[in-house]
């Protein structure tokens, strides 16, 4: 009885060593790595209980042994904001591996030159909770970057999130049980395709918000997704943006400029397959001078439409929107454009300028909505007519042919 | 007889080349640099080493802390009155951070917990962090941070324990940085203006000690310098100049617009006037859980609807600020702000 006790206490005591040790034997691996070296992480599950980051590097590879091979756990973290952060580098490559249970976001990557995450799984155990981290992937203030094959669940913010960036990309990979999905925030050039987002709140959002360092985003290809069941119940905490975001959304544009979307399938996503809003219905309060809240020029074409018969979802405001505005009998329209549009962008004859309209054509089942919300919803209307128009294809996001 | 010559010119070889590397290595311990005279915990700074002190510091975790700066022999630091001083190549800032047994009764001892050095090298600054050994007789190179347990007699008398995390050295640019450049935070004109108790000498007005001996130019009178409220001490300034001094030490270092916080947009910095980037009104932008339901950063009149509270409340790493270096809640700066945003309309 008394050896098993104080072999029991022996091993704890030990296991407790072994942690700080392995979370001191990677970070220093870390901080001393050489540029241009690769760092190689064993097969396993290793537990950490703090943040692990990387700084002031270049051509740097951390390389796992596979999705769900090389694990690194942060359940129990008790130190740090994210399991992993970059900071200050260039040419950073981040493949093979999971990342499980971090307090606050997955991954984090700051004023990074050349990002790439490559088969990377970010996830939260067990049920969607808000207590789970807000951003699984979460480059920031980074250019070039490539998401690539990377699977993303349970956050409670977006699963997948590309904020104040240049030159994006978005590719082959998964999102689900999260509030968001994938969300291009405050971005420029970025192409988002090949993904499938299903059974989030809202499976991609392309956001542009008041009061950051990188004003108007823009230039945003949303194609050949598939976007489907976004139904899963808000979780986020209030206060986040994305927490007033309705489930049933497919895909949300927010005072977002220049995005094209095509060739995607929206199935079942029961309360908006795509939405066009402006930052003004969320009736937050804009004090940023510098801030463009519309949603212009943006072009939703040769799409698929489906959605189960019934209701929107309650839980969000568009529910008693659509009960409004609805005749009985009549299904929710795919497509909604609150109709809040910027004066400046008409003409004297009250015709939008050509370059800056909300096109919507070419797409399967198409039907829409436009709240005209702007003025108290005195017109809404159902017709196509006012979007039946096409504008110029955007390029392709530049130098990322990765 | 030619052998032993060649094996003493090897040896004399192998010895320089030791001894070259020895001298562009880091020392592994804190009494390599002589800082200071006699046992080094003693902490009696040797001569050149000069012993300064912050009217408001950062908090972390009610650690005493004990600050010196050494500049290279003959050089000085040119007056400015709105940044940290820019300190000469050569310079070293060393912190000791520490808790007294009893915060009652110094007398009854201490324990050093870690020595941090900021070096200003050719390159930038550098930091480097020494640990104590637990016999308090030197202290020890550590890249990769540490955590241990703390325990004193606090200033109310009660006994308390906690995590104390010593931080890697990436880490320390979590907060030393300024545009992805190490920098130090406390040293500034504002800062420094106030008295420290020197040994022989007796108290004296920080600024004017350095001046007299040679550290300091250009400084101009006294009553023109910028002067940092104490936060906790009503008669050295107005609640909004305490609150937002603390403010400016505790947070701005990463929330001011060239800082890591960039990019939440909130900017805590003294000089901020624009009341939404300083929180007033501002809704979160990657809070995530640390909004704790909230929907704005600062709701005026409002302390517990304001995030700025929950988050310095809180101690869950996903939602507390400041992100590192905190495992208390430290109560009494919390009660400042929360005067501070009661009193806003």
């Amino acid at each position: 009885m008394k050896l098993s006790l104080l072999l029991a206490t022996c091993l704890l005591t030990y296991s407790a060593w072994a942690q700080t040790d392995v979370q001191k034997r990677y970070q220093t691996r870390l901080i001393m790595a050489e540029d241009g070296s690769t760092i190689d992480l064993d097969a396993g599950t290793f537990t950490f209980t703090g943040s692990l980051s990387l700084e002031d590097k270049k051509r740097i590879v951390i390389r796992g042994k596979g999705v769900d091979k090389t694990i690194l756990s942060f359940k129990g973290q008790t130190d740090g904001a994210e399991g992993l952060r970059v900071s200050n580098a260039e040419n950073i490559v981040i493949e093979n591996l999971t990342i499980q249970d971090s307090k606050g976001d997955g991954i984090k990557t700051m004023n990074v030159k050349g990002i790439t995450f490559r088969n990377v799984k970010v996830e939260w155990t067990g049920p969607p909770k808000a207590e789970n981290g807000g951003y699984g992937l979460y480059p920031v203030q980074c250019d070039n970057v490539l998401i690539d094959g990377c699977t993303a669940i349970g956050a409670s913010d977006a699963g997948i999130y590309v904020g104040q960036s240049r030159g994006i990309v978005v590719k082959n990979s998964k999102a689900y049980h999260n509030v968001a999905g994938i969300e291009i925030e405050n971005s420029r050039n970025a192409d988002v395709f090949d993904n499938e987002s299903y059974e989030n709140t809202g499976g991609i959002l392309v956001f542009d918000l008041p009061d950051l360092v990188q004003k108007q985003g823009g230039n945003v290809r949303v194609f050949n997704n598939y976007i489907h069941d976004n139904n899963f119940p808000n979780f986020a905490p209030e206060g986040n943006i994305v927490a007033s975001v309705s489930d049933g959304t497919g895909l949300l544009i927010l005072a977002a400029n220049n995005v094209e979307v095509f060739n995607n399938r929206f199935l079942r996503n029961q309360t908006i397959g795509t939405g066009i809003i402006s930052y003004l219905i969320t009736e937050r309060p804009i004090t940023d001078k510098g801030y463009y809240p519309f949603s212009t020029a943006i072009s939703i074409h040769d799409n698929v439409y489906e959605r189960n018969p019934g209701p929107a979802s309650s839980r969000g405001r568009y529910g008693k929107i659509f009960d409004a505005i609805l005749k009985a009998g009549q299904q929710v329209p795919h497509i909604l454009y609150d109709g809040i549009a910027d004066p400046a962008t008409f003409d004297k004859d009250g015709k939008q300028l050509t370059d800056k309209r909300i096109c919507i054509r070419n797409n399967k089942n198409q039907s829409l909505v436009n709240l005209d919300a702007g003025r108290e919803f005195k017109n809404v209307s159902f017709s196509p007519a006012p979007f039946d128009c096409q504008l110029a294809p955007l390029k392709t996001t530049a130098g990322n042919g990765r | 007889m030619r052998t032993y010559i060649i094996w003493s010119l090897l040896l004399l070889v192998g010895w320089l080349t030791l001894a070259s590397w020895r001298s562009d290595a880091i020392p592994e311990k804190l009494s390599d640099y002589g800082f200071f005279t006699g046992n080094p915990a003693a902490q009696k700074p040797a001569p050149g080493v000069v012993p300064y002190s912050l009217n408001t510091p950062l908090f972390s975790d009610y650690a005493e802390k004990l600050r010196f700066v050494k500049l290279p022999a003959g050089r000085s630091v040119t007056y400015n009155d709105s940044s940290v001083l820019n300190f000469p190549e050569g310079t070293t800032l060393i912190k000791t951070f520490y808790y007294p047994l009893d915060f009652r009764n110094p007398a009854k001892g201490r324990r050093l917990m870690e020595t941090r050095l900021l070096v200003h090298q050719a390159n930038g600054w550098k930091a480097l962090d020494y640990i104590w050994n637990d016999e308090q007789t030197d202290a020890f190179l550590e890249v990769a941070g540490d955590t241990k347990t703390v325990s004193y007699i606090d200033a109310g008398g009660q006994t308390r324990q906690h995590p104390y995390t010593i931080p890697n050295l990436n880490q320390c640019k979590g907060c030393h940085n300024r545009n992805e450049v190490m920098t130090p935070i406390g040293p500034s004109i504002r800062q420094l203006n106030g008295d420290l108790a020197y040994g022989a000498t007796g108290a004296e007005n920080q600024l004017t000690h350095w001046q007299k001996s040679g550290m300091l130019t250009g400084l101009p009178s006294l009553a023109n310098c910028p002067k940092a409220p104490v936060w906790n001490d009503p008669k050295t300034g107005s609640l909004n100049d305490r609150a937002r001094i603390w403010l400016d030490i505790n947070c701005a270092h990463c929330h001011n617009p060239k800082g890591p916080a960039m990019t939440s947009g909130l900017n805590l910095s003294l000089s901020e006037t624009d009341p939404t980037a300083l929180g007033i009104l501002k809704t979160p932008v990657a809070a995530g859980r640390g909004s704790g339901g909230h929907p704005y950063d600062i709701v005026p009149g409002k302390p517990d609807e304001s995030i700025l509270i929950y988050r310095l409340a809180s101690t869950d790493p996903g939602e507390m600020m400041p992100e590192l270096g905190r495992k208390t809640t430290h109560s009494e700066s919390i009660a400042l702000l929360r005067d501070w945003i009661k009193a806003m309309k």
